[in-house]
């Protein structure tokens, strides 16, 4: 029985929905990676800390499934992006899975112990697992932008030629600083919103207005680097939307262009990275005139717009490789198969409304600011 | 293919799943008895059971965060590690887990904060509710997890294209109903519920021997003793060796538990002890009770267990058959069109997985000898006296736990505790160094599980070597001693805090009330 849904639709669908996930997993786990990496720096009592962590502390679980969700999801839906870059970024992965591991520890050990050379050591590994990934995930980005050294062979194998190492160089060092600016745009501005008043506030929101421009700032550079430095692939001739998923059946061959292409053929298209400028400059303006649902709002669509930015850039690409442009893996050869892609729609669209509802619910259990007296009196609080 | 690399990949796998299940059968069981102490609570509103709610519920908390930490590295080593794996089943393999992050992770991971936070945000009821729904996310997650690696044992609903070359579902439902997956179900939620049991039952013990917080210990002694009963008898009643007549893999993996190198006239003995020689192919000083493991496999007096023999035998006869249907793909990787190929194809496709056993052994399996078919054909046993030892050992636990948790019930019914020295005081003694047993018995049924289905990744379908990921041996140890370092010093600081927390005991309950807005003691920091 075939699908109601024709291949080339639902091959559409899910790389939008891969983009809702990232996009979520970037609105909501964002705030959690730039509080974590901001603690050490906007928090100095002990108190003080625990306003910070306690900020996150009921919701963050429910946020890094995002993060898992990605996983899941990418590995059902598009099982060769999953199968090539995880291997293929091994080492950068590890880092990732490393540093998110010492979170979920960080936060509820942190508490166990009185002793502050302990909570000050847990303090950095909170740090850590808030910038690390923000880098990694950035730089990695980058490197996607200018193409994975792979290649598959006739079984469909893929083969890595990259190292660690060579995932640093100056384009991909913009996109990690941009990934951190922007996260910790949204940590501050999540502090802004959810913690009283007073010296943490004070300080989230000096370093959220350096974030703001930091982004914009990054953003242009990472742009123009685009723009002139001949990044980007395109199709030599025809893909077919409806055929197997296959890279090396679907006689796509990919030479080296620009990721421009696009904004000249959809000009509708710009409103991304145009929702990537005004974002963060919404989020500045927020911050300075103490409007923090704006500068949240703000910090949030900057995320929007950049993630949008990089995906329509790319479009139909989802991993290039520069080392076999024949090997790379677009949106129509390197999705599951018909089938599996329409049972998976039909399966997100019955649970994600639900999952979103009972988020909503425990966000509205937990709504309200924060305060050091909270801290100093609850008990079940970290 | 580099052997080396097989090894080190499948050996970071077994550390890392062993490592995350230490803490997901704790997570599974004690979820539930969360639950069940806390309805206790709502229906009786005495506060007592909400101090053994929140008591538990700290330990819970404790263990819950490594299950999620380690859990993360789960969902992606997959790609990292297994990437032709990925690639090869993940048309079907990946559809379990995602829905395992949408219907399971994201209900108990919403859920558990508001179960830490919430207790002076919400009603009794309403925290109850949020209690539930942790339990009932953690068990579902377990549910499609276990469809997963259910489909691993035995690949049903699905068929490889040609065209993409990798396997795709062709009946999403027989996936999901996988008779292997809910045997796998069932015997693996018990087993977290008897884990839990075990670890409710020991601390009480230890409390009631040292007369600390008796009334907490007595309550917790009563719930472990029922709960921990029933779970003890439905993971040996209905333990996942009804799968095992399935498929040819299921049965060679009976077989060598078993030792089991001819087949017996139904219906076979099993053997109780017995000393399995891989190099004799010989099983020596077998002492074997009859009848047994007839009954047990095939669920009738007439049914056959077939001998490991017996099933090298066919599994020869499949890689012979499987060549051809590697010869048609080969040709049809050449030109999709190729009517002959395609017909060859569809004739032998079953065996498709076979003929791929013998790339192990020569490049091309076309152009493999005879000597080196029979190699393949006798790769397909496990480690037979790995698989009969660890199966002896979850086995004997299992019927161990039955006893152990009927006698706990006996004592929780009339009410004594053991006050005095006596047997049931010796039973409390028992009861505190019994706690690590579980983890011993469900850390050897997944050794079992899994080293019993080797040589394949994907029974009958892909073979284990040909499933990691290209990668070098220094990678694979750089992230071995990584996660040995970072897991090992986690472990340690979890064992600290479990014990402290422990020692320290249910304290809010004594603490003297101080004015507060929600009428308990604040303890700053805990």
């Amino acid at each position: 029985m075939a699908p109601p849904i024709d291949y080339e639709t639902l091959r559409l669908i899910w790389w939008l929905l891969m983009g809702v996930i990232l996009i979520a997993f970037t609105l909501t786990d964002g705030f959690d990676l730039g509080t974590a990496a901001l603690l050490p720096f906007v928090a100095k009592t002990d108190a003080e800390r625990r306003l910070v962590i306690n900020s996150i502390g009921a919701t963050w679980e429910g946020n890094q499934v995002w993060f898992i969700l990605g996983g899941g999801a990418i590995f059902a839906a598009w099982p060769f992006v999953y199968a090539v870059s995880f291997s293929g970024l091994y080492l950068a992965m590890f880092i990732v899975l490393a540093a998110l591991i010492l979170r979920p520890v960080g936060f509820k050990y942190r508490s166990k112990k009185p002793d502050a050379a302990w909570r000050t050591r847990w303090d950095w590994a909170l740090f850590i697992g808030g910038f690390v990934p923000a880098l990694v995930f950035g730089v990695a980005v980058g490197n996607v932008l200018t193409g994975l050294p792979f290649r598959l062979d006739s079984d469909l194998r893929s083969f890595y030629e990259g190292s660690l190492l060579g995932l640093f160089h100056p384009f991909s060092l913009v996109a990690g600083l941009l990934s951190v600016a922007m996260i910790l745009l949204h940590g501050a501005s999540w502090l802004a919103i959810k913690i009283e008043r007073g010296a943490v506030h004070d300080r989230a929101r000096s370093v959220g207005q350096i974030a703001a421009a930091a982004s914009i700032l990054l953003f242009a550079l990472g742009g123009a680097m685009v723009a002139t430095m001949g990044y980007g692939f395109r199709l030599s001739h025809g893909a077919d939307p409806l055929g197997p998923s296959n890279p090396l059946l679907s006689a796509t061959i990919a030479a080296p262009g620009a990721w421009l292409d696009n904004y000249g053929k959809y000009p509708w298209m710009l409103i991304a990275p145009v929702l990537g400028f005004a974002g963060p400059l919404l989020a500045w303006i927020g911050i300075r005139k103490d409007r923090e649902a704006l500068a949240f709002g703000g910090s949030s669509i900057g995320a929007v717009g950049i993630i949008a930015t990089v995906g329509l850039s790319m479009f139909p690409f989802i991993l290039p490789s520069s080392i076999d442009p024949a090997s790379s893996l677009t949106v129509w050869n390197a999705s599951s198969s018909h089938v599996t892609l329409f049972i998976m729609l039909a399966v997100t669209v019955v649970l994600l409304p639900i999952v979103l509802i009972y988020t909503a619910w425990v966000y509205k259990v937990l709504f309200g600011r924060i305060t050091l007296r909270d801290v100093d009196t609850n008990p079940d609080y970290y | 293919m580099d052997m080396a690399v097989i090894e080190l990949s499948r050996l970071q796998f077994a550390l890392t799943a062993l490592y995350h299940f230490l803490f997901v059968p704790l997570t599974l069981g004690l979820s539930f008895m969360l639950v069940i102490m806390e309805s206790i609570y709502v229906m009786t509103g005495r506060e007592i059971w909400r101090t053994v709610t929140r008591f538990w519920g700290k330990l819970f908390g404790i263990n819950f965060v490594l299950g999620v930490a380690t859990g993360i590295t789960m969902e992606f080593q997959f790609g990292t590690n297994w990437s032709y794996f990925s690639h090869y089943v993940g048309d079907i393999f990946g559809a379990p887990l995602a829905i395992e992050g949408l219907m399971a992770f994201f209900l108990e991971a919403t859920f558990v904060g508001l179960m830490f936070f919430g207790w002076d945000k919400l009603s009794k009821l309403g925290h109850l509710f949020v209690t539930f729904m942790v339990a009932l996310g953690s068990n579902l997650s377990a549910l499609w997890i276990l469809v997963a690696n259910g489909w691993m044992q035995n690949p049903v609903g699905s068929r490889f294209n040609t065209e993409t070359m990798r396997m795709e579902v062709s009946d999403f439902m027989a996936v999901l109903f996988n008779p292997v997956a809910q045997a796998k179900f069932v015997h693996t939620v018990s087993a977290g519920y008897v884990c839990a049991s075990v670890f409710v039952l020991g601390i009480s013990a230890w409390y009631l021997l040292k007369g600390k917080w008796t009334a907490v210990a007595k309550r917790s002694f009563t719930v472990a003793a029922a709960f921990g009963l029933a779970s003890s008898l439905s993971v040996v009643v209905l333990g996942d060796e009804s799968g095992y007549a399935l498929t040819d893999n299921q049965k060679m993996k009976l077989a060598s538990l078993e030792a089991m190198w001819h087949t017996e006239p139904a219906p076979a003995g099993i053997a109780i002890v017995g000393f399995p020689s891989v190099a004799d192919r010989e099983t020596y000083f077998e002492v074997k009770i009859p009848y047994v493991l007839g009954l047990i496999a095939t669920r009738s007096l007439t049914g056959e267990v077939s001998g490991i023999f017996e099933l090298v035998a066919r599994a020869e006869h499949r890689i012979e058959h499987g060549i051809k249907a590697y010869d048609a793909v080969e040709q049809l990787k050449i030109n999709q069109n190729d009517m002959a190929a395609r017909e060859q194809f569809e004739k032998a496709k079953a065996d498709l997985g076979y003929a791929l056993l013998l790339k192990r052994f020569v490049a091309d399996p076309r152009n493999a000898t005879q000597e080196q078919i029979e190699q393949a054909a006798w790769s397909t046993v496990p480690n037979v006296p790995v698989m009969f030892w660890v199966f002896r050992v979850m086995a004997g636990l299992g019927f161990f736990f039955i006893a152990f948790f009927a006698f706990a019930f006996y004592m929780a019914s009339i009410q004594r505790f053991g006050v005095r020295e006596g047997i049931r005081r010796n039973f409390l003694r028992a009861a505190v160094w019994a706690i690590p047993l579980p983890w011993i018995a469900i850390e050897f049924g997944w050794i079992l599980a899994e080293v019993g289905r080797q040589p394949w990744a994907i029974e009958g379908t892909l073979p284990t070597f040909l499933a990691a990921s290209s990668l070098t041996v220094a990678q694979l140890w750089t992230t071995i001693i990584g996660f040995t370092v970072i897991y090992g010093l986690l472990a340690v600081i979890e064992v600290r805090l479990m014990l402290a927390a422990i020692r320290k005991g249910p304290a809010e309950h004594r603490a003297p009330a101080l004015a507060s807005p929600n009428g308990y003691a604040p303890i700053p920091a805990e």
